[in-house]
């Protein structure tokens, strides 16, 4: 720290848990954690270019219990940071700071995200399963 | 700042700002968000495709020249948008500059890395390599 007599701000511990807070937070931690996951494409990508066997270890790894969680997990990231990036987006042009919408548009971004991640992860079970 | 420079402080934090880049990190950020909105959704779509594909079928739909585009414009873009994310994150936590410093740039080896490998990856298959 350089210097730690500076006054520190805000105080999250003193503030009421509010959507738009979880909605901000959010989307710093599943960008970080979309950000690491890029890595599991690049590792797809290679055990694809590489042999038939190393792509089987790849698909074998996804389809294990920790793979799966991973995916759901990567998923669910994905399209939260899709809907809440389009909200910010849009928040860019100067519109939607009213604190009533402002507050409308988080939901909005919880809920379409969490639809979507059912939405696949529904057709992948109706496809038969991930394998 | 000479006596005869009559330009107010002010007006040289204007402009490009203190740390000379001026909006260039805000704006790129936006315009690969955009790009993103479009390839992300095609990439979950086209692995959704490929949920039970062999090995054989899964090479021959990322040969195919537009899979081919795309997906290495999506993951170069993915890397850049992560690169400028996490550089925000880190400025806002890492306050020990070395260490600040030294993520900035290793992120940025680790994405270049990353990109470069699928990039390559990719054409293997494209080409038949």
């Amino acid at each position: 720290m350089a210097d730690t007599r500076r006054p520190l701000s805000p105080h999250l511990q003193v503030y009421r848990w509010q959507v738009q807070m979880v909605t901000s937070i959010l989307h710093r931690v599943t960008g970080v954690a979309l950000a690491i996951g890029t890595l599991l494409i690049v590792a797809g990508l290679l055990s694809l270019a590489s042999s038939e066997q190393s792509f089987a270890q790849f698909k074998a790894l996804l389809g294990s219990p920790v793979g799966m969680l991973l995916m759901f997990g990567w998923s669910w990231a994905l399209f939260y940071h899709l809907c809440n990036g389009i909200r910010h987006l849009v928040q860019d042009t100067g519109a939607g700071y009213a604190i009533p919408q402002f507050v409308r548009s988080s939901w909005l971004s919880v809920i379409a995200s969490l639809l979507l991640v059912i939405a696949t992860w529904a057709w992948v079970l109706m496809a038969g399963g991930a394998s | 700042m000479s006596a005869d420079d009559l330009q107010h402080p002010i007006k040289r934090a204007r402009g490009l700002g203190s740390a000379q880049s001026g909006v260039g990190h805000w704006w790129t950020q936006r315009v690969t968000a955009a790009a993103l909105v479009v390839l992300a959704i095609w990439f979950v779509i086209l692995v959704l495709g490929l949920l039970h594909a062999d090995y054989a079928s899964a090479r021959a739909a990322v040969a195919r020249p537009w899979n081919a585009l795309l997906l290495i414009a999506f993951v170069v873009t993915a890397f850049w948008h992560a690169v400028l994310g996490l550089q925000v994150v880190i400025e806002d936590y890492v306050h020990t500059r070395w260490k600040e410093v030294s993520l900035l740039v290793a992120i940025k080896f680790l994405a270049a890395l990353g990109a470069l490998a699928s990039v390559l990856a990719v054409l293997r298959i494209a080409l038949g390599a």
